[in-house]
């Protein structure tokens, strides 16, 4: 299969791939190409302009800056994964990227590029909101900060603007006595998530302090089950209460339905990973299992 | 529309530096195939799926009917006709034939390459390991277990010879 014509660019910094972007009419950014080429390729997406952010090395930078992790948003999967400034201060992410498709995937596909393709099944979105997590997107008018829990719009939708460039995400540092998981049912072809929950808590004597919970596969976008994480804050961690909050994961949500699952059994689904998830990060939080 | 410009690019494919003038979307995979003539990469699904078209570039695997030719200028690549060196096997070439890695061979090439992408991480994998590296590799023939035999086989001899698991000339250290 061979995508329809266009023509290719590769700017040298974030500053000409931006003009480019203004100029250019229908020009689309190339990142790992791992979910826009196969796309070409079936021509379901036949842009005129390709320009591609694989020279610009400062966006694939990641780094601590004080108690915030930046992570380029050309950093890949496998950077990601392997990253041990991501392993410290951001396991949970680590632990997402580890999760996506295989080792060739994760070698090609960046960060940016999926956060951007909004892949309702994709992995990273529950991670990052579990992780409270900040996108800088740099526009004509210059940068602008997006949080997560406005970034998830809709079905590969998200408020990044069609002439805006993803250049960042932003991370607070887990500190120590967070815990955190992120477990997936993956759909056994593709690989994608059929639900993947990702949550994080701090305990403080025996109770969580602090929870966020982030769900993907399962909605339009991925989402908080926010009556979940009201219901656990402040009471005390044992497995009946978390798995009666869990069965409020997917309440409310217009639960995504395909060949491989229905919306109740992936609702099902849903409940089960969520309780899973939470266990799981309590335990590595340092809480007792009952 | 009329016709978009080529672009020159310049690529190291198993050592051997080439220079062509591409249109941008030429992806890789026909790139080695049919401007090199390089047909031990195998073009399988054609859609990110299957690995036969696994390739080394840079050091890192990738299935080269999802990465278009533009993108690899200036790039190492190791295919599997550079993997052998003065008709001396590499160690999972080696392991392929000891361990009756393949049937139809088809899925061959790129198992190699990505084999060598795991043991370039890890010198010494468990069999689990050998096959969640794996994932992206299809096989329609051996039933998988003679490939993990196959690979865990490379891995003790790379082991054993103190030889990098990426030879340079894909890119790996
Ligand atoms: C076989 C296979 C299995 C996969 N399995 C999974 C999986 O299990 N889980 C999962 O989450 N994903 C999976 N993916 C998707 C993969 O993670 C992609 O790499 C990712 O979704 C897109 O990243 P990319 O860098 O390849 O982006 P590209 O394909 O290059 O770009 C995707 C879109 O984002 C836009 N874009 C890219 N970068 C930016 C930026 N900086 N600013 C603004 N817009 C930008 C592009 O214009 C394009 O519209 C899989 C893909 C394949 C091929
Ligand atoms: S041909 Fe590239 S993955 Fe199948
Ligand atoms: S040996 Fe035939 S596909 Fe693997």
């Amino acid at each position: 299969m061979i995508p329809a014509a266009f023509e290719y660019h590769r700017p040298s910094s974030v500053k000409d791939a931006l003009k480019m972007l203004q100029d250019l009419p229908d020009a689309k950014l190339l990142a790992g190409g791992h979910s826009l080429l196969p796309l070409m390729k079936l021509r379901l997406a036949n842009p005129p302009h390709l320009i591609d952010l694989g020279r610009i090395d400062a966006l694939r930078q990641i780094r601590a800056d004080r108690n915030i992790l930046v992570i380029g948003a050309m950093a890949s999967h496998w950077m990601i994964e392997s990253s041990e400034s991501v392993k410290r201060h951001a396991p949970l992410l680590a632990e997402t990227a580890g999760k996506v498709g295989d080792v060739q995937v994760r070698n090609a596909g960046t960060i940016g590029g999926s956060v951007a393709h909004a892949d309702p099944a994709a992995d990273y979105p529950a991670a990052l909101l579990a992780l409270d997590a900040q996108f800088v997107a740099e526009g004509p008018n210059g940068p602008r900060v997006i949080a997560v829990d406005d970034f998830f719009t809709g079905v590969f939708s998200t408020a990044l603007d069609a002439h805006e460039i993803l250049t960042e995400v932003r991370l607070p540092f887990q500190d120590a006595g967070t815990g955190s998981a992120y477990l997936k049912f993956a759909h056994p072809a593709s690989g994608f998530a059929v639900v993947g929950v990702a949550a994080a808590l701090r305990m403080n004597g025996g109770k969580p302090a602090r929870i966020r919970i982030g769900i993907t596969g399962v909605g339009p976008a991925a989402y908080r089950p926010k009556a979940v994480e009201e219901l656990l804050v402040g009471k005390p961690f044992e497995a009946r209460t978390v798995a009666e909050a869990a069965n409020l994961a997917a309440d409310g949500v217009d639960v995504n339905e395909d060949l491989f699952a229905s919306s109740e059994y992936r609702a099902h689904l849903t409940r089960v990973f969520t309780k899973r998830a939470v266990m799981l990060a309590g335990e590595r939080g340092g809480a007792r299992s009952e | 529309m009329r016709t978009p410009l080529k672009h020159s690019i310049t690529v190291r494919v198993n050592g051997a530096e080439y220079r062509h003038e591409v249109e941008p979307r030429l992806l890789l995979v026909y790139y080695l195939r049919e401007v090199l003539g390089l047909t031990g990469t195998h073009i399988g699904c054609d859609t990110t799926s299957c690995g036969a078209c696994t390739v080394i570039l840079n050091g890192m695997a990738v299935k080269a009917c999802t990465v278009l030719a533009v993108q690899a200028d200036g790039a190492e690549i190791l295919t599997v006709e550079g993997l052998a060196k003065d008709s001396q096997l590499h160690p999972i070439q080696e392991g392929f034939w000891e361990e009756h890695g393949l049937q139809c061979g088809f899925c061959t090439p790129g198992m190699m390459l990505a084999a060598i992408q795991i043991l370039a991480r890890n010198p010494n994998p468990t069999d689990d390991e050998i096959r969640h590296g794996l994932d992206g590799n299809l096989c329609r023939c051996t039933g998988y277990q003679h490939i993990v035999n196959s690979v865990r086989y490379a891995a003790r001899k790379l082991r054993e010879t103190n030889q990098e698991a990426i030879p340079s000339a894909g890119g790996g250290r």
